[in-house]
């Protein structure tokens, strides 16, 4: 057999580009902001993230045994999921609430599905939903008091961090009360704010966002739309107008909460967002829409998990009616091609 | 200048280098060469020797056989041996003439005579083409005289000279632009004979500086004639794209280029134009790219055609250790082969060794719906739903979502990091979807 050619038909070469250096590549893009909610938020914050990238491993390889399936660790998205997972969630859960997380997004929500590829729904974020229903209260206690320890705590231990979340803040401000003096958008640029591990620095999210950008592994389609149309929505609906308070509102809603991550990094997860360029702008749209929807006329300061996981819901759906024409194919006179 | 492209493609690696600034070798074939009596889209052509008859080089040995069929001209003289069936490139086994060369090289009379094109009349023209059996060299093979006999001639504004010569490692038409360069320009001069409305377009990507400027020397005092630089990109030299980047029009897979006011032609066919008309040289000789890492000696060979591969190949060196991966033709198109003992016909573009198979370094895996296909895809396709289809054997929706636009051209297992051979199931589902419809 050795002294044979291998034959195969065309294309005979490949870019380089393998499922592994593009989840590698995601990891890499997290790196940031991971790492500035471990100096926000302390050590505890390590122990969330560490125990939901291991869980979300170790998921992922009983899975595999219990199917009698190759395990394929190279794929390195379970070490994905498990870490968006754990940027998902408040440093101060107790360290069996990742472990639970991390076994609904492998198990539930991926594995069950069909795994890699198959899932309908972000599992780290359909995951985070599941936890937020079932332990409301522990997935939302962002508090830190101020001047305990310091190493478990991080630097919110110096100046102490309300169970509030700015977004609250601003959501349930009191009549007379101005929203410049509220908050502070310079904290919330810089994450130096209550919240969960992952969401609170814009900067460094920015930062990982624009690597993936250079390195073409997210476009500018999805989250640039979904920014923009929960903009303009916040524009028009929030209250404030085009005002300087207006201008002001609009930062701190777009800083504030899981929109950044969200938009960069869960939004545009290949698998449970739509193929066609289109599509993908259609659902950013959808996205922006329902954001601010669920911000500004619901209870929930915090919109972007839902509005996600439910736009995932539509994806076949807009893909359908944003199929491509091919090229040099003439548009028929009756058709319901969006683009 | 502007730079005409298209949407899509891809920036494979591109090897040119380790054969393009080397000279073409012109080789003497060995002791037999074979003839394949199908070296051209539609039907075989019909041996017209028998065995044991003498032919010189330069006679006709087979001529066409139905409309869409071209003549075989033999490129030595010798005594016919055999005719019988041979292994071809693709793999199928067709009848062929096996001619023993007598090394004299002795030329069938008036062959190379010096003709003034300029008197002969259009139909002259196109006779001449068809007998000498000139086809598409780039690799289709599609009968160059039916191309020049649209409907309507007077439609055709643009004779597009296809020198992007996109493949990886190719360099044959490169070597061509910049050794005959002339015969080219007045290659496009005889076309242009034919068609009083077009104007000629040389098009060569921006990789190849120097054949853009040696033809852009050459065209400076033509009126009609000119070069247009496209930028290079996979698959800038399909026939549709090139069309797009030089004209803006696009046409669809059911469409021709005519349709579009367009005629396409490969740099080494329109050299083989003028031999044809102008010198009285049937097409028996083609330029082979021999490269890869494999290869001692990465060059360009002129090689009379019905030579065989291992020929060309000693010719080059050999092989520095023995390859996993033997290619004719590019790296995104050609075809895999295992074997070397196959004639070279009027279609083969290269011969490409790798020491390693880059198909096997990317693990195959599930699909992840990264969309890189889509963005690469040159005809504006879903070549991830195109597949999910193929897999469930679903022609139907395979056809709705117009999977039959699909060129094969490799761009969408190129870039899939599941690797996952995209292109390779599309084709078969194209094939069986074609062959379905020839039944009905």
């Amino acid at each position: 057999m050795k002294d044979l050619y291998n034959v195969s038909a065309s294309p005979h070469v490949r870019s380089g580009v393998t499922t592994r250096s593009i989840m590698r590549d995601v990891a890499i893009a997290l790196i940031p902001a991971s790492a500035f909610g471990v100096y926000q938020f302390g050590f505890k914050a390590f122990l969330v993230l560490l125990t939901s990238v291991a869980s979300a491993c170790v998921c992922e390889f009983l899975w595999k045994r219990f199917v009698v399936k190759k395990s394929t660790p190279y794929e390195c998205s379970a070490l994905v999921t498990g870490l968006l997972l754990g940027m998902n969630l408040p440093a101060s859960v107790p360290l069996w609430i990742p472990v639970v997380g991390s076994a609904f997004a492998i198990l539930v929500v991926k594995e069950m599905f069909g795994g890699l590829g198959q899932n309908f729904m972000n599992p780290a974020l359909g995951a985070r939903c599941f936890l937020l229903i079932c332990f409301a209260g522990r997935m939302t206690a962002f508090g830190v008091e101020k001047a305990s320890s310091h190493f478990m705590n991080g630097a919110a231990a110096v100046d102490g961090i309300s169970s509030a979340t700015p977004l609250a803040v601003i959501k349930n401000l009191e009549a007379g009360q101005s929203i410049t003096g509220s908050v502070s958008l310079f904290d919330m640029f810089f994450g130096f704010t209550g919240g969960v591990i992952g969401e609170t620095s814009t900067i460094a999210i920015l930062i990982g966002a624009a690597y993936l950008l250079a390195k073409k592994i997210i476009s500018l389609r999805i989250p640039v739309a979904y920014i923009a149309t929960f903009s303009v929505f916040v524009v028009i609906f929030g209250g404030y107008g085009l005002s300087c308070d207006g201008f002001y509102y609009l930062l701190c809603e777009l800083c504030g909460g899981g929109l950044m991550l969200g938009a960069w990094f869960m939004a545009t997860d290949y698998v449970t967002s739509p193929i066609t360029k289109g599509g993908q702008i259609v659902f950013g749209i959808v996205l922006g829409l329902l954001t601010g929807i669920i911000r500004i006329c619901g209870n929930s300061a915090e919109g972007v998990s839902y509005a996600i996981i439910f736009s995932n819901l539509l994806v076949p759906f807009i893909e359908k009616f944003t199929m491509p024409r091919a090229f040099g194919i003439v548009k028929k006179k009756k058709g319901g091609a969006a683009k | 200048m502007n730079k005409g492209t298209f949407k899509g493609g891809v920036h494979p690696y591109e090897g040119k280098e380790l054969s393009m600034d080397k000279p073409t070798v012109k080789l003497l074939p060995g002791k037999e060469l074979v003839y394949p009596m199908s070296q051209h889209i539609g039907a075989p052509s019909k041996p017209i020797v028998a065995v044991g008859d003498h032919v010189l080089m330069g006679q006709k040995i087979a001529e066409a056989s139905g409309f869409v069929s071209v003549p075989i001209s033999a490129s030595v003289s010798g005594t016919v041996k055999d005719i019988k069936p041979t292994l071809t490139v693709s793999g199928s086994i067709v009848d062929a003439i096996y001619i023993e060369n007598d090394e004299q090289y002795t030329p069938i009379e008036g062959l190379g005579a010096k003709r003034d094109y300029t008197k002969l009349s259009k139909q002259e023209i196109r006779d001449i083409v068809k007998e000498a059996g000139i086809v598409g060299m780039g690799g289709a093979g599609f009968p160059t005289f039916i191309k020049l006999t649209p409907k309507d001639e007077n439609a055709i504004d643009y004779i597009i000279v296809n020198g992007s010569e996109c493949e990886p490692y190719l360099t044959s038409d490169y070597r061509m632009m910049i050794e005959e360069g002339e015969k080219l320009v007045d290659g496009v001069r005889i076309i242009l004979q034919l068609f009083d409305n077009a104007q000629g377009v040389i098009a060569i990507e921006d990789n190849k500086p120097k054949a853009i400027e040696h033809i852009s020397e050459l065209v400076k005092n033509e009126d009609r004639i000119r070069v247009q630089v496209v930028r290079t990109k996979y698959p800038e030299g399909s026939e549709r794209q090139l069309i797009k980047a030089v004209t803006g029009r696009k046409i669809n897979s059911s469409m021709l280029p005519a349709d579009a006011g367009c005629i396409v032609n490969n740099v080494d066919t329109v050299i083989s134009i003028h031999m044809a008309v102008a010198e009285s040289t049937p097409l028996m000789r083609r330029v082979v790219t021999v490269s890869g890492d494999a290869i001692v000696n990465p060059q360009n060979f002129n090689v009379k055609t019905g030579t065989k591969y291992s020929e060309v190949l000693e010719a080059a060196g050999g092989f520095k250790v023995k390859p996993e991966k033997l290619i004719s033709g590019g790296t995104m198109m050609g075809l895999g082969l295992f074997d070397v003992n196959i004639p070279v016909t009027k279609t083969s573009s290269a011969l490409l060794a790798f020491i390693k198979d880059p198909m096997l370094l990317v693990p195959e895996g599930p699909c992840i719906r990264c969309g890189r296909c889509v963005e690469a895809c040159p005809e504006n396709l879903i070549p991830q739903m195109m597949m999910e289809a193929a897999e469930r054997f679903d022609d139907a929706s395979f056809e709705a979502i117009s999977g039959m636009e699909c060129m094969e051209c490799g761009s969408c297992t190129f870039v899939c990091p599941a690797g996952r051979k995209l292109t390779q199931s599309l084709k078969q589902t194209r094939r069986s979807i074609l062959d379905n419809r020839k039944k009905k």
